[in-house]
Formats: structure tokens, C-alpha cells, sequence
């Protein structure tokens, strides 16, 4: 069985395409694997290359489907996207063009927000929605690490429950060779402006005033020791969405990374219910 | 050959173990390390070394903005203009100028520089940068990602608002009026002489380069390391046909003048250690928001000038690295008069501004080195660039050389 039970899923290859909107003005790069109901993934801030082992084992049952936001790696036109509301409505026509109607949204941090702004403004593109530690709320008692700017010798002690972990490391790996590595940083600038634009200098862009509408059954996924967002956040995203459910797994803000496994594990069992 | 006289007017009073202690003297340096009544104290004698320094006979006053900034007391340049304007008759006050995406709506600046330029009668010289990655992204909010299309649709509203004959109405993207019509309108015409201050953008050479306006780099690092960029600079010139005449730019330099070499590692070491160790300590995360330099930029790899890169280049300088890399031109004045000639020939520049206060350097020190750098060093550098007309020297002060 590759699905549901705890043996490790078999490393997949993506597809990888553009597909274009707006007359070519915004088009992205969506990787996509497996067969089955549509699972779409919102990436954040710092997963470089769009792909991880979480999406295999959903990809064993699932059709899943990974746009990269425009701006990151292959995906374009950030310049004509203003707003959130622009990256929203950019996204839901990029589903209509896929054929995806209803889908399972998953997102982590800066891919929640854009998932719940999906599932706020258009519910029957929501069937579930599943947020891993997402962004767009403010507390000042509680404020969200800069991750943005966070310098990357600082990051795995935050982003990751142990900063040792091999799934730490493997994050923080450098390519060799000077050019590589130059090329490395511009990519990582690139993917965090391109976010950035949304949530700069704060994240708090008006979602709470529309999280009410949304329908889709919601699962909050948190690490347990998510230092980069902390864990007051899960009881306002639930307190804002009505019946959304929090599940607590152990890792920390790379929680997908960290226990990927788990992750889809508690995905799955989320969507089949 | 015009000589500008700046002033960053930094915080003198940090403690000794600011670098260790603290992470950034830009963006989050605590409250605590500020006394209200020391700083009140800094702007007088700020405000009286510009003063004595178009009394020694400097072409040029340059202050500039920063915020949040503890070597940057000077939220707002135009303050310190417009009292300049009642205390000086002669000298050029050039403000390095108005960060045009801070404001809102931008005809704030146009407004301010024509008053400026009407109380110091035709004084001003309007610098437009785009501002700092810490004053504009961090310090005052601004996303990265469209600060520069706000700069660039500010400049263009602002320019229209001092030369359109008439009334007009302004659909920009960020701002929108539908009734511009500033009163008053700058005393210079069309208007005041635009500089832009940079750091190493390739897209601000060649915009700079297009629109005829003089580009400055105000470095920290001095005429060595600076020669790439201006290189960079002339290059883009080239490429747009416009000729060569130096007046097209500005360099900063921090000069250390004493009446020996031995007498200036004496008197100025500590004031320039000072500078580069405390107020350049900028934390990384703080250096550059994502997105704040373009991809074209990035590509050159070239590095900020703060954040830790520049901080492993700083660490544990002494003296005679400060000088050997040119950082700081200091000594003699026949040690200065000779690195400074080169400094403006390796350049190109016509609009040299020498940063003559740094760091903790108390306001007699100041005064010292003011006294000195315009007794033994101007008169000998003034004459260069001959044959140049100087097209960007405000009309209400002295053409001096270079007309």
C-alpha cells in the first residue's frame, strides 16, 4: 500500500508545463504528479523548486497539482499582479484553464493565505482546505518572524523543530562553485520579492474580514514547535473559520519537510473523511 | 572644479561596545542609547559647521535623509536647508536629497524644493534618491517590490508640477490629483538642477544618463573601490552619446586633513574607527529587502554597502588600511592635495563632496579640519576640469570655476 499507512512513498518525477493566462500577461510553471482528485499546493517562502516528498505520498491517490507563484522559477508576470485580490482571481483562472472545478487547497504560510483567499472569495473552488501554518493574520502580542529577511545562516534554527535534522541540512545545502552560488542567492531574492509584494511590510491584508465565507471543511496543520508562527495563530484561524479543525504534528515551521510523511498522512486522512 | 561640504550628522555618543552589544545602528537601535538633550545640542553644532564651511569658502552645503538612523539625524533635509537659507548667502544647498516614493503625494517635494529655492533665491540643488533599502522598506514600510515604479512616476509628476504652464490633472498608478497646481514655483528655470544620488544600480545610470541629470555616489568606501561604479557610470553615458564633461557627476570622499600624516592618524583615527565600526554597523536582514535591487543588478554581483559582506571588509581596520584601500584620504595637506587629484581624475568628477565631520569627531576637530581642507587643499584642486561649463550649479550661486 502506498497510501495511508506509514511505509515511505516512492520518489516521483513531476511534470513540469506554463500554462498561460491573461493573454500571456501571467503564466506559471505547475508541476504536477499522480491520478485521482485534484489536491492543489500554494508554496511559501523558502521551498526552493516547487517539489517535495510530501507530494508523493499524495500523489499515490491524488492529482497534484504545484504552480509556482509568479515571479518564482519559471512562473511570470508579478509586475501586472498588484494585490492579493490580483493573485487570487490570477489563481482561479489558472484553475479554470487546468479543468480543476472543485479541488483539495493545501498551502503552508504564505501559500495558506492564498489558499484561504481562494476559499474566501470563490467557495465552490474549495472542496477541503487544508492550511499549514498560514500567514495573513496579525497579532502584536504574537507577531510572525521577519521570514522574509531573515539572514540564511539564521533560518534553520527557525524555520526547523531541530535545526541538526537531516531535513535541515539538506535545506541549507549551498551549491558548489561561485557562479552556482550566486545564481542560488538571485533565485532565493527573487522568490521572496515576488512574495513579498503581497505581504510587505506586514501580513495582515484584510483576509479577516472575509475568512466567514468560507465553507470548504478546514484542517489547520501546525508544528509543535513552529517558531517562525506561533501557535496563537492556529486558534484565530479556527476561531475565524467556522467547524476548521487543528491538528497539532510533531516539527516546526517546515513541518512538510520535516515530516513529510506525517504531513500527507494527516492530509489524507483529512480528505477521505 | 566645484568642492561640497556634507554632513550625514551622525549620533557621536554610542557606547564603546555598540558593534558587540548592539546588531543595527539603522532600523532598531534601541530608544535607550538616545539622550534628547545631547542630540539637541548635535544640531547646533551641525548647524554651525555647514555654517563655517561656506565661511571658509566651500561651493556647496550637502545634507541628505535617512530615518531610523543613528548616524543620520536628519529625517528631513529640509529642515536643515531651510535654516541654512537665512544663515548663508552664497553657497549652493544642494539636498541629497527627498526619497520622492516616501511621500504622499509627492507634490509634498515639489512644493518644499520650490520654497527652498525661492528663500535661498535660486540656491537649491534638488536631489531625487530612490532611498535606501532601511529608510524606504523597513523605516517608512514601503514594499520593495514597487518602490522604484513609485519613485520614477513620483519624479514624473514632480518635474511636470514645476515646468507645465498649466494647471493639470495627474493619473499615475500610485498617485492620482485631479487638480495640480502647486504655489509656489521654484524661483531656477526650468528648475532647480536635479542630482540623483546612487548606490551601484545600473538602471539609475542609464536613467540618470537619459534625462541629463548628474549622477552621485556617495560611498563609504572611497575613490578606490568607488572607480568601479563610476567606470559603470561612464560607460552608460557613452552608450547614450551624451560627452564626457565631469560635471555629469558626484563622488563623496571622507578626507582627514592635519598638519602632518603622523598628526592625522593622531587626531582622526578614533572619530573614522568610530564611523566605520558603530555607524556602519547595519544587520544583515536589514541590508537589502527582497527585491530592492533589480535582477539586472544582482546579476553584476556586486555587493551592498552594508550587511555582512561589507562587515567582514570592515572588521578590525586600522589606520593604514583605512588609508591604503582609500577608504579615507587623510594626512598632510600635500598627502591630501595629491590622493584628492587623483581621487577627481580617476573618477571624472566635477562635483566633489568631501565628508569632513565623521563619526564622533567633536565640533573643534570639525572646525579643524574644515579650517585646513580649505586653506591648503581646495585652492589647489579648484582648478581642475578647466575648459567645462558646469550646466547643473544652481544660478543663484556663484558660477565660481567650471563656467
Amino acid at each position: 500500500m502506498a497510501d495511508g499507512g506509514s511505509g515511505r512513498a516512492r520518489p516521483v518525477t513531476p511534470e513540469s508545463r506554463t500554462i498561460a493566462i491573461r493573454d500571456g500577461a501571467v503564466s506559471f510553471r505547475v508541476l504536477s504528479a499522480g491520478r485521482g482528485p485534484h489536491v492543489v499546493y500554494f508554496h511559501s517562502f523558502h521551498e526552493g523548486g516547487g517539489w517535495s516528498p510530501f507530494f508523493d505520498r499524495l500523489a499515490a491517490r491524488h492529482t497534484v497539482l504545484a504552480p509556482l507563484h509568479p515571479g518564482v522559477e519559471g512562473s511570470a508576470g508579478i509586475e501586472t499582479l498588484e494585490n492579493v485580490l490580483d493573485l487570487t482571481l490570477a489563481y482561479e483562472e489558472l484553475l479554470d484553464t487546468l479543468g480543476v472545478g472543485s479541488a483539495t487547497l493545501v498551502g503552508h504560510f504564505f501559500g495558506g493565505m492564498i489558499a484561504a483567499e481562494l476559499a474566501a472569495v470563490f467557495p465552490e473552488r474549495a472542496g477541503r482546505l487544508v492550511l499549514v501554518s498560514p500567514l495573513g493574520l496579525w497579532r502584536d502580542d504574537a507577531p510572525s518572524a521577519d521570514l522574509l529577511i531573515l539572514p540564511q545562516d539564521d533560518l534553520p534554527a527557525v524555520l526547523f523543530r531541530d535545526p541538526g535534522s537531516e531535513a535541515a541540512r539538506r535545506w541549507a545545502a549551498k551549491p558548489a562553485g561561485e557562479h552556482e552560488e550566486l545564481q542560488a542567492y538571485i533565485e532565493s531574492i527573487q522568490r521572496r520579492a515576488a512574495m513579498a509584494k503581497f505581504v510587505w511590510p506586514l501580513p495582515d491584508k484584510g483576509i479577516k474580514k472575509r475568512l466567514h465565507r468560507i465553507t470548504a471543511p478546514t484542517l489547520l496543520l501546525w508544528g509543535d514547535a513552529d517558531r517562525a508562527n506561533p501557535i496563537v495563530y492556529a486558534e484565530e484561524w479556527q476561531r475565524r473559520i467556522k467547524g476548521a479543525a487543528v491538528r497539532l504534528l510533531v516539527g516546526g515551521h517546515m513541518l512538510l519537510h520535516e515530516a513529510p510523511e506525517a504531513a500527507a498522512v494527516a492530509v489524507v486522512e483529512f480528505v477521505d473523511r | 572644479m566645484k568642492i561640497c561640504f556634507f554632513h550625514l550628522m551622525p549620533y557621536r555618543f554610542l557606547p564603546e561596545d555598540f558593534e558587540h552589544k548592539y546588531r543595527s545602528v539603522w532600523v532598531d537601535p534601541p530608544h535607550s542609547l538616545f539622550d534628547p538633550e545631547k542630540c539637541a545640542g548635535l544640531y547646533q553644532e551641525f548647524l554651525d559647521e555647514l555654517e563655517f564651511a561656506e565661511k571658509s569658502g566651500f561651493d556647496g552645503l550637502c545634507v541628505n535623509e535617512h530615518h531610523n538612523n543613528a548616524y543620520g539625524l536628519m529625517p528631513s533635509p529640509n529642515l536643515m536647508a531651510a535654516t541654512l537659507t537665512r544663515r548663508t548667502s552664497r553657497a549652493a544647498l544642494i539636498v541629497l536629497g527627498n526619497s520622492l516614493a516616501a511621500y504622499n503625494p509627492p507634490l509634498r517635494v515639489a512644493e518644499e524644493f520650490a520654497m527652498l529655492d525661492l528663500m535661498s533665491r535660486g540656491r537649491l540643488v534638488a536631489g531625487f534618491p530612490v532611498g535606501t533599502s532601511m529608510d524606504m522598506n523597513f523605516a517608512y514600510g514601503i514594499d520593495p517590490a514597487t518602490l522604484r515604479e513609485r519613485y520614477y512616476e513620483a519624479h514624473d509628476l514632480v518635474i511636470q508640477a514645476w515646468t507645465r504652464p498649466e494647471m493639470f490633472a495627474f493619473n499615475g498608478k500610485y498617485t492620482q490629483v485631479r487638480y495640480v497646481n502647486i504655489w509656489p514655483q521654484p524661483l531656477q528655470k526650468p528648475h532647480p538642477p536635479v542630482w540623483i544620488p546612487g548606490g551601484g544600480s545600473v538602471e539609475t545610470w542609464e536613467w540618470t544618463a537619459h534625462l541629463d541629470y548628474v549622477y552621485c555616489y556617495l560611498s563609504y568606501y572611497g575613490y578606490k573601490r568607488g572607480k568601479a561604479t563610476m567606470d559603470g557610470f561612464w560607460e552608460a553615458i557613452g552608450r547614450v552619446g551624451a560627452d564626457d564633461n565631469p560635471y555629469r557627476a558626484g563622488f563623496l570622499q571622507l578626507v582627514c586633513v592635519a598638519d602632518t600624516d603622523a598628526e592625522a592618524e593622531r587626531l582622526y583615527f578614533e572619530h573614522v574607527h568610530y564611523f566605520y565600526q558603530k555607524c556602519l554597523n547595519v544587520w544583515e536582514g536589514f541590508a537589502e529587502a527582497p527585491g530592492y535591487r533589480t535582477i539586472k543588478t544582482l546579476q553584476t554581483g556586486t555587493k551592498p554597502q552594508v550587511g555582512a559582506q561589507a562587515r567582514k571588509i570592515r572588521q578590525s581596520l586600522d589606520w593604514k588600511q583605512y588609508l591604503d584601500q582609500g577608504y579615507v584620504i587623510a594626512g598632510s595637506p600635500a598627502t591630501v592635495r595629491q590622493q584628492l587629484t587623483e581621487c577627481i581624475r580617476s573618477l571624472r568628477v566635477g562635483h566633489l563632496m568631501v565628508l569632513l565631520q565623521i563619526g564622533s569627531m567633536p565640533k573643534d576637530l570639525t572646525l579643524h579640519n574644515t579650517d585646513l581642507f580649505a586653506r591648503e587643499v581646495l585652492p589647489h584642486v579648484r582648478d581642475m576640469w578647466p575648459g567645462y561649463k558646469d550646466r547643473w550649479w544652481p544660478t543663484g550661486a556663484p558660477a565660481g570655476h567650471g563656467q
